[in-house]
């Protein structure tokens, strides 16, 4: 199947609008996994399962593949960059809060050892 | 993972955050102190406000900051982008346990996070864990858009900010 490189961003919103299809996405940020183990998560029916990927892989952000019997899901390049993003905007806000609590450790230390000054 | 970044301000990726399933998100952290002074620095509330908003880089300050850090106490932090309006987080603790662990609620949206902290003792430094547990995988998605909202470009300025100030 052709992927289209970059589909309409109303086919996104729509594909994003579902909490079962954002979970998906969750899911496969993790790991890549057969439409059979998806619809067994989240308790679904194979074939509602395979309706939701479509939607999905429409919006390009998930792709899948076909190897024997078996149909793996991956995240596609958008959904992958969407799920990066939020990660990263995370981290770093704590990674400046974090920063800012090490400096505020390091200003207490000195008075917190016990330990005698020469 | 401290090898990456080179020279005096090469503080960056120490914070670690992940997903565990779909409505957990774990952050952790090294700092270099015991557990007992890590603690002391999050539950005492003239410490803690003077990190946990990174108010110089987010225009936001914190105008008050109750914390009753015991079995049952509850929290109020209020903040403040400048304007007439204050937001206002709060919730109650869970569980407390001096130097070891601290449980919340997040009680201001619908569907507020459990978060549980532990700072656990590794030959003098503490591996700090934040670990937040959502209701759903919705709420979970919400909460990281929420914040990914209006940061990235304040947080650049106190990167910069906080390497300055550091040692």
């Amino acid at each position: 199947m052709v992927q289209c490189p970059s589909p309409p961003l109303d086919l996104t919103f729509a594909a994003l609008s579902d909490a079962t299809r954002r979970g998906i996405i969750d899911q496969l940020a993790r790991a890549d996994a057969s439409i059979t183990s998806l619809a067994d998560r989240f308790q679904m029916t194979l074939t509602g399962m395979k309706k939701h990927v479509q939607v999905l892989e429409r919006a390009g952000l998930v792709v899948t593949q076909k190897v024997g019997r078996v149909r793996t899901c991956t995240l596609g390049q958008r959904g992958l960059k969407a799920e990066a993003e939020w990660i990263e905007t995370h981290r770093k806000l704590f990674e400046a809060r974090f920063d800012a609590l090490d400096a505020i450790i390091s200003e207490m230390k000195p008075e917190e050892s016990d330990g005698s000054a020469s | 993972m401290d090898q990456q970044a080179s020279g005096e301000n090469g503080a960056r990726d120490r914070t670690s955050v992940e997903r565990l399933g779909d409505r957990e998100l774990l952050v952790t952290r090294t700092f270099d102190a015991p557990p007992s002074i890590v603690y002391r620095a999050w539950s005492q509330p003239a410490l803690f406000q003077r990190w946990w908003v990174p108010k110089s880089a987010t225009g936001v300050s914190l105008i008050s900051c109750d914390m009753d850090v015991r079995t049952g106490g509850k929290y109020r932090l209020e903040f403040s982008a400048g304007g007439p309006e204050s937001m206002a987080f709060y919730g109650k603790y869970l569980e407390v346990v001096p130097n070891e662990r601290i449980v919340w609620t997040n009680d201001e949206g619908e569907e507020g996070a459990i978060t549980t902290v532990t700072f656990e003792d590794q030959g003098g430094k503490t591996l700090l864990r934040f670990h937040e547990i959502y209701p759903s995988a919705a709420a979970l998605e919400e909460a990281l858009q929420g914040s990914a909202a209006g940061l990235p470009e304040q947080l650049d300025q106190l990167d910069m900010l906080v390497s300055g100030q550091g040692a």
